[in-house]
Order: C-alpha cells, then structure tokens, then sequence
C-alpha cells in the first residue's frame, strides 16, 4: 500500500489543512489566478448546499424549537405556528422521570466500553506491527475477517450467550458485546498509526535494554495519543448511541440505556411531543458539547478506519 | 519496517500475549456466536428452554416462507436506492464542502450535526414530523397530495419515508468522506488543467471524480453492506409495516426471533444475512479492485 493508504485517519477532519499553512504571508492562493477550481464562487454547488441544508435543518428545527412550547400549545396550534411562550418545563420534567438514571447507565457502559476497547487494542496493535511471530498476523487476519459480521447476524446466539452466562439484563450485557464489536476497526486504525512510527525508534528503545512493556509507556502511547483519542471517540459514539444490544440483552428500567428510554418515552407520554423531542435534546447534549470543542477529532473517530 | 539488523528477531518485542486478550475477547462475542447461530438454525429453540437438534427443518421452512421473498426484495431494492441517492448527494455535497471559505465550514460544521445522533433518535424525530395529526407532514401532506398527511401509514409510500430517513441519516457521514478524499487530491492536478483551459464542470468530471475513485468504492461498500443492517430506524418508524411494506430482513429476522420467539428459524433469517453480507463485500471488493488500490497516485 502507498503512504496515502496507512495515513493517519484524521484526513478529513474539518479544519485540519488551513491550520497548517506556512508563515509567509497569510493566506498564499488567495488572489492567485491559478488555484483550485473550488477557490472561485461555486453557484452550483452553493444552491446544491443551501437545499440539503434545508432538508438537514428543518428536523432539527423541530428538534430543538418545540422541545421548548408548551404541549397543549404545539397541539392545538400546530406545527409551524410561531414558538411565542417558550419554557423550559419540559426539561424539568425530563429531568424529574427517569431520564436521569438512564443517562446514567449510558454513561457507565460508554465509559467502560472505552476503557476496554484501549486496554486491548492498544497492546494488541502494538503486537500486531512489532511481533515476528506467526500467530500474531494469523490472528491480525481474523480480526480483519471479523470486520464483515453485522451484529444483526450475531444478535441471537449472543442472546443464547448472554442468558446462559447469567449476564442477562445487566449493563455488562450491553458493555461486552458492544465493546467487542468496536474492538476489530479499533485495531487497525491503531495498526495503521503504529506503522508511522520508524522502527528505529524501537531499535534505539531496544539497544537502551528496554523491554517491549517499557517501549509501550514510553514510546507507543506518546506517538499513537491522535489515533487513541480517534479509537476512543469511535468507541464511545458506538457505545452512546447503541440500540440493538440493549434492546435485545435487556429489559428493567433499572439497567436501560438513552436510545431504548426515549424509545420508551414515546410509548409513555403519547402525543407529548415537546416532551419527547425535550428527552431527545438533553441525550444528543454531551455529544453536542464535544462536537463543539473537538470537532476534529469527532469527526475522524466517526469515519476511523474507512477515511484511508 | 523491517529491521535485519538484530540478531534476535522477536527479543524486546511483543509477542502473541499482547494481542491475545483482545483476540478472546472479540472471538467470544463475535466469532463464536457466528458459528452458533449455524448451529441454532437446526433447531428448535424459544428463548426460555434450551435448543433441541431438529435437522433441517427450520431451512425447509424457508422455502414456504412468502416473507422471505419479501424482505430479500425490500432490502434490494432498498440497498441499490439508497446508494443511488445517498452517493448522488453526498459526492458532489463532500466535494463542495472540501473548498475553503468561512461560509463553507459552518455549513459543514452544520450539515454534519445529524452525525450525532443515534438511529434511534433520528427515527423518533421523524416519526413525529411524519405524525398525520401533529405533525409537519399534516401540513406537508395536503400540499403535494396526500390529502390525510398519512405518509407512514400508507403501504406504497412508507418505504420511501424510510428510504428518505436513512437517506438523512447516512449522507453526512459519506458526504464527510468524500470531503476528506477531495481534500487530499493534489492541487497540481487542477492547476495543471486550468492552464489547459478546463472549466468548473470538466475539472469535476475529470480530475475529482477519477480522483474519488477509492473513495467511491469504499462508500459504496459501506453503503451497500450498511444497508442490510439497517434496523432501529425501520423498527421505530414503522416496524416494518404498515402490514409488511417495510419488513427489510434483519426486521423480519427480530421479528421472528424476539417477538414471535421462533429463534431456530430466525437463526436460518440470520445465517441468510451473514451470507448474503460477506458474499455481498467480498464480490464488491473483488470486482473493484478494492485491495489494490495504490495505483491511483501513481506519477504524483
């Protein structure tokens, strides 16, 4: 594979490439006569934009607006009449159900899924480009192999599993399997930054008497922390908004997760659309936050491994 | 890469140890369960007593199963429409949005938020703007001829309501691929066709679009395979009906599994999807050319 292939997966993170411009002179095509075609007002394009950011926007108008009307309001008026009265009571009375033990839950299984997801991959991709021995590429090749099954084709004897380890309708139901299944891109987006690493760097580790332990704390988590923070970002996207391992590896509301509760709100309140879309709000909150301190890097980790 | 230069090859590296846990780890909720749910097709199983061994007849059962047909159906259908549309928005949309210009980046930083929120959300989302009575497609509906605003309650048109959900849902990731890809294209290659002459619409058809070559396929392998998983938006919009208007084959797998608690032939249903997936990438991949793909940047 060409230099392209094994490129860091941040390639198309937003930003990335004008943060890197050289200090001569501010913005060096500008003004230029010869530059890429997109540098000149692209009107095509634009009107193409503006119409898909139509489509985007007005769900997440009626996202955000009406999750602030009054129910009775949204109702009798209807959809698109103007928000006047706005109020926050929904999300009071969000946070008074059980919305606040299922964020809860959402954020133990996210959390665990990304310690573990590290905790394997890192080691497991460090051996994959250092080791010499056989069984490690063997078993590199069915990691890859394990990147075709759907969880949809697994989600039965899973269930079998599951029960059978009386593991049935905890959060560990939900945090092993979903945690397993992020693991096979996990490794090769770390794979593939590993391979960046010169091996002389190793070498000269190795001539210092170094063992591989030391090289992993001193030499491959320094230079792998990028990849990590995109594996880590993957994982917990997953994690966050998984739905078929909850749905059918456990029951009580004691042990729900965000996706299965709203679900389950729209059961619970009816026709109380504010409420719900209120609900919907506060659960793409910390995602939201994130997406607006590290976008970079949100991005990377949501294409890890199919930006190469 | 390699290093000759030791004389012991593997000492100070890791070994086998270092990958073995997450080897285990992935081979126990992943591998195993694939070669379990062949065996659980052969039998009979309801999810409260253990399975029994029945032979072929949950695979006999296939055949007089008229949902099957239905479902492989719907799922083609749907897998080659969502690529035509997904791919025919995305492309040019990640192409525009890979230029430079304030204006460009908050309409990206805006068209990427659906990227955020999960299948379930998003299904919920739109099912309440497809609600007949409260929701936009009450208003919507009467303006372009579905006078009961009924969308999703009517066979011949809850389909395509899927179709446009995934269709949002999915476009801003493969538009976000296509934005990276477009990025990394040399702009010498534009420069050079500028002094030739090649206006706006020729450099897009031909430099960008050969460029995307790759990523065409790999958005088109996502595509195509994600689409035979597509499952809690169809679950939550319209749970496959109305009737079985929308009943994809991973729907009609859970169905069977979990809610009519036939597990042996939902196995069958699942075993089906596996094939039909694994078959479906290694025939894209080895049509395209996928695994050698280097060759794109060649003379650069």
């Amino acid at each position: 594979m060409s230099s392209a292939a094994t490129g860091t997966p941040e390639i198309p993170a937003a930003g990335h490439v004008p943060a890197r411009r050289p200090a001569d002179g501010r913005r060096p095509r500008r003004g230029k006569a010869i530059g890429p075609w997109w540098k000149r007002m692209n009107f095509v394009g634009g009107l193409g934009a503006a119409v898909w950011l139509v489509i985007v926007g007005v769900p997440l108008y009626f996202l955000f607006v009406p999750s602030l009307r009054v129910s009775a309001d949204y109702l009798a008026k209807g959809p698109l009449s103007p928000p006047n009265n706005l109020t926050v009571g929904n999300y009071a009375t969000i946070m008074r159900s059980e919305f606040p033990r299922y964020f809860v839950n959402t954020i133990i299984v996210t959390l665990a899924c990304v310690a573990i997801v590290l905790a394997l991959a890192l080691p497991a991709a460090y051996a994959i480009v250092r080791s010499r021995k056989k069984s490690v590429s063997t078993a590199f090749s069915v990691i890859l192999l394990g990147l075709a099954v759907p969880a949809q084709a697994v989600i039965l004897p899973l269930y079998l599993l599951i029960t059978k380890a009386g593991l049935y309708d905890t959060l560990l139901a939900i945090i092993l399997p979903t945690a397993a299944f992020a693991l096979p891109l996990s490794i090769i987006v770390l794979t593939s930054s590993l391979r960046d690493v010169p091996a002389e760097l190793y070498e000269a580790m190795n001539l210092d008497g170094a063992g591989a332990t030391r090289a992993l704390f001193s030499l491959v988590i320094p230079l792998s922390r990028s990849a990590l923070a995109t594996v880590g970002i993957f994982t917990a996207m997953q994690a966050w908004n998984g739905f078929l391992f909850p749905l059918v590896l456990t029951q009580s509301s004691s042990v729900r997760v965000l996706t299965l509760g709203l679900w389950d709100f729209q059961g619970q309140f009816g026709q109380n659309v504010p409420l719900l879309l209120a609900a919907m709000v506060l659960a793409l909150l910390p995602l939201l936050v994130v997406y607006l301190v590290g976008r970079r890097y949100l991005l990377a980790g949501l294409t890890a491994g199919s930006g190469k | 890469m390699s290093s000759r230069t030791q004389s012991s090859v593997q000492a100070g590296r890791p070994g086998f140890v270092w990958a073995a846990p997450a080897i285990v780890f992935f081979g126990v909720f992943a591998l195993l369960p694939m070669f379990v749910v062949v065996y659980l097709s052969f039998t009979s199983y309801n999810a409260i007593s253990d399975p029994v061994w029945i032979g072929v007849k949950n695979w006999k059962h296939l055949a007089a199963d008229p949902l099957v047909g239905n479902s492989l159906r719907l799922s083609a259908i749907l897998t080659v429409l969502s690529w035509l549309v997904q791919t025919a928005i995305a492309l040019p949309l990640g192409v525009y949005l890979a230029g430079k210009g304030r204006t460009r980046s908050v309409l990206a930083a805006a068209l990427f938020l659906p990227l955020l929120m999960s299948g379930a959300a998003i299904a919920l989302l739109w099912s309440t703007l497809f609600d007949p009575n409260f929701g936009l497609a009450s208003v919507v509906g009467p303006l372009i001829g579905v006078a009961n605003g009924n969308f999703i309650g009517n066979p011949s048109l809850a389909f395509y309501c899927v179709l446009l959900v995934i269709a949002w849902q999915f476009i801003p990731f493969h538009t976000l691929l296509y934005q990276g890809a477009t990025r990394a294209i040399p702009t010498s290659l534009y420069e050079a066709a500028m002094i030739d002459g090649a206006e706006r619409f020729k450099q897009f058809t031909l430099i960008t679009v050969p460029q995307l070559r790759d990523t065409i396929i790999t958005s088109g392998v996502l595509m195509i395979v994600g689409s035979l998983t597509y499952f809690e938006i169809i679950l939550i919009l319209t749970g496959g009906g109305p009737g079985t208007a929308t009943r994809i084959l991973p729907l009609h797998m859970y169905i069977t599994g979990f809610r009519g608690f036939d597990m042996g032939y939902a196995s069958v249903l699942a075993v089906l999807l596996l094939a039909v997936g694994t078959s479906l990438s290694l025939l894209i991949t080895k049509v395209t050319g996928y695994r050698k793909m280097a060759s794109q940047k060649e003379g650069l």
